[in-house]
């Protein structure tokens, strides 16, 4: 990158730069996924006999299906969950003061940091039989024995929703920023309501931030492997445990190779099918 | 705020709705944290909430608990080995693809994030694989190798974020005072995105410090991690020492949260 031509535009700098990472991500990063990829497509675990083997075991075995399954319905809940949470949140930021919009983002912020095991650990002490939620229910004499909130799809989805809110909230935050107030103004007094003027004016103005933050929250849930398998205990599989089982327990690498791989097509669909939406959304704010 | 605005039943009911809905979801997101830290003080053996005592007995634990120590200091060198090799290679790539609006760029954009959506198990998977291949045994240098893959799209993001908000006529003018492109660097660019990349530095090395799915499969026997450490006893048997660790954990966390703000203005930059 010697000294450069005068003639050369002086607010840029050369492609040649992104070389040492693009060169490590070919390293490190393509290559294993077209070796996964590579080994997916064998039969057998010295990865001699090519074949569709693995891919057609899954396809037509109604344990892995039902697996992948519930994977892409915890993600779907999840984000629901977080969605119906984290855009208030958003909302409210809006509308108070600076130190306090400081203080919300700090709070959104803090569990974006805080260890995964850290916070999934804290849902354990809150939904076990002796933690807070049967304490508070049987001291109030609502219930006699304890009810069963851990090892179960509520306690994962609860877990799991808070573990991801703040990558719901935080692109919310952006987007509804970047809402002219006037618009909410206008609406009221063209007699508008305040909740009308949410779904039909605030709501829709705002799909680019929901479109970002579903995205990176569904893809986070389902690939949240600590949380899934801590709340959810032994009788509930998701799709990165039963890798990891194949993979590790079993030492069927061809066989977690192609859940790899079919995991990694379900979250690239989605996430495809959210930038699709995020694409026409943005024609639509912007019209 | 509802100044001009007539206060309807209608609106009212509306910011009730909202606001509540805003507190509760912000006391679900930092209940967690406040009732481990609250349980890490029991002076029981139990995870029963509310304790029935307190005590720092489980921090006297913790004081003693070699095996932990040891799984924290291996997971603080991997960070910092991958934090530092993440800045230096996403610094670079960053500087390259800013400015630039070249298929080639957008397409290396890319590439750099898509890290941060795919399952990091399956890229543990992969890249264990690979290494068996080539011969390479797994090791703290594959660990840090692993982790910089992960790591680098959070100093790629945030140094491309800090650079779009660099003024171009301020780089014009240097140069054009005669600056070679190497000065200006380190004297107008470098300073000027600093808080931007010590952001995405910061992010980075948490992500790596609190990685389970590449240290499982990258590491090898001898190499214990902090959170898979943690992980492997909180299935076993809920152990009230690791309270006391999540306790200092989220004390950490709040205090590195606090200085990154003062230093980066965290908060505003993964708003805008």
């Amino acid at each position: 990158m010697g000294a450069a031509p005068a003639s050369r535009d002086v607010t840029s700098y050369g492609l040649g730069l992104a070389a040492p990472l693009a060169l490590f991500f070919l390293a490190f990063f393509v290559a294993p996924l077209l070796q996964l990829l590579w080994l997916s497509l064998h039969n057998d675990t010295a990865g001699l006999h090519w074949g569709l083997g693995q891919y057609l075991h899954f396809l037509t075995d109604p344990f892995s299906l039902g697996v992948l399954g519930s994977t892409l319905l915890l993600g779907a809940e999840v984000t629901a969950v977080c969605l119906v949470l984290g855009f208030p949140i958003a909302w409210l930021y809006q509308r108070v003061a600076p130190k306090l919009q400081t203080i919300i983002i700090l709070i959104v912020l803090l569990p974006l940091l805080t260890s995964v095991v850290v916070r999934t650990f804290a849902w354990i002490v809150i939904l076990g039989r002796q933690g807070i939620i049967n304490a508070t229910l049987q001291s109030l004499g609502i219930i006699d024995t304890p009810l069963k909130l851990l090892y179960t799809q509520f306690g994962v989805v609860i877990a799991l929703a808070q573990v991801q809110m703040p990558l719901m909230t935080l692109p919310l935050i952006t987007a509804l920023g970047r809402i002219d107030p006037n618009l909410d103004d206008a609406s009221c007094s063209l007699g508008a309501g305040s909740w009308r003027t949410f779904f039909r004016v605030v709501l829709p103005l705002s799909l680019p931030g929901v479109i970002a933050g579903c995205t990176l929250t569904y893809a986070a849930a389902i690939t949240a492997f600590i949380t899934q398998s801590l709340v959810g205990g032994g009788q509930m599989l998701f799709m990165p445990m039963y890798l990891y089982q194949q993979a590790s327990t079993l030492q069927n690498w061809p066989f977690a190779a192609a859940i790899s791989i079919i995991f990694l097509l379900a979250v690239l669909a989605v996430v495809s099918v959210f930038t699709t939406l995020g694409r026409l959304s943005r024609g639509y704010g912007g019209a | 705020m509802m100044s001009g605005r007539k206060r309807t039943l209608e609106a009212f009911s509306f910011e009730l709705v909202m606001t509540l809905v805003a507190i509760i979801a912000l006391i679900i997101i930092i209940a967690p944290s406040l009732v481990v830290l609250i349980v890490s003080f029991t002076s029981g053996f139990s995870l029963r909430f509310p304790p029935p005592g307190y005590s720092m007995r489980w921090y006297v634990e913790l004081w003693n608990a070699w095996q932990l120590h040891f799984a924290a200091k291996n997971s603080l060198i991997v960070a910092l080995w991958a934090t530092g090799l993440s800045v230096v290679l996403g610094v670079a790539a960053a500087l390259a693809i800013s400015r630039s609006r070249t298929l080639s760029a957008r397409l290396l954009d890319s590439l750099f994030m898509s890290p941060l959506v795919l399952p990091a198990l399956a890229f543990g998977l992969a890249a264990l694989m690979l290494f068996s291949l080539v011969g390479l045994p797994v090791s703290p240098l594959t660990l840090v190798i692993g982790h910089t893959v992960v790591c680098v799209p959070y100093v790629v993001r945030n140094t491309v974020a800090a650079l779009a908000q660099l003024e171009p006529t301020l780089l014009e003018s240097s140069a054009v005072l005669g600056a070679s492109r190497l000065y200006t660097f380190y004297r107008i660019v470098l300073p000027l995105i600093r808080p931007g990349i010590i952001a995405g530095a910061f992010i980075a090395f948490m992500s790596s410090f609190d990685n389970v799915p590449v240290s499982l499969f990258l590491r090898d026997a001898a190499t214990d991690m902090l959170p898979i450490r943690m992980w492997q006893d909180l299935e076993g048997k809920l152990d009230v020492t690791i309270a006391a660790l999540s306790g200092v954990l989220i004390i950490a966390t709040v205090a590195l949260v606090a200085v990154m703000e003062r230093v980066t203005g965290l908060s505003r930059r993964l708003t805008s």
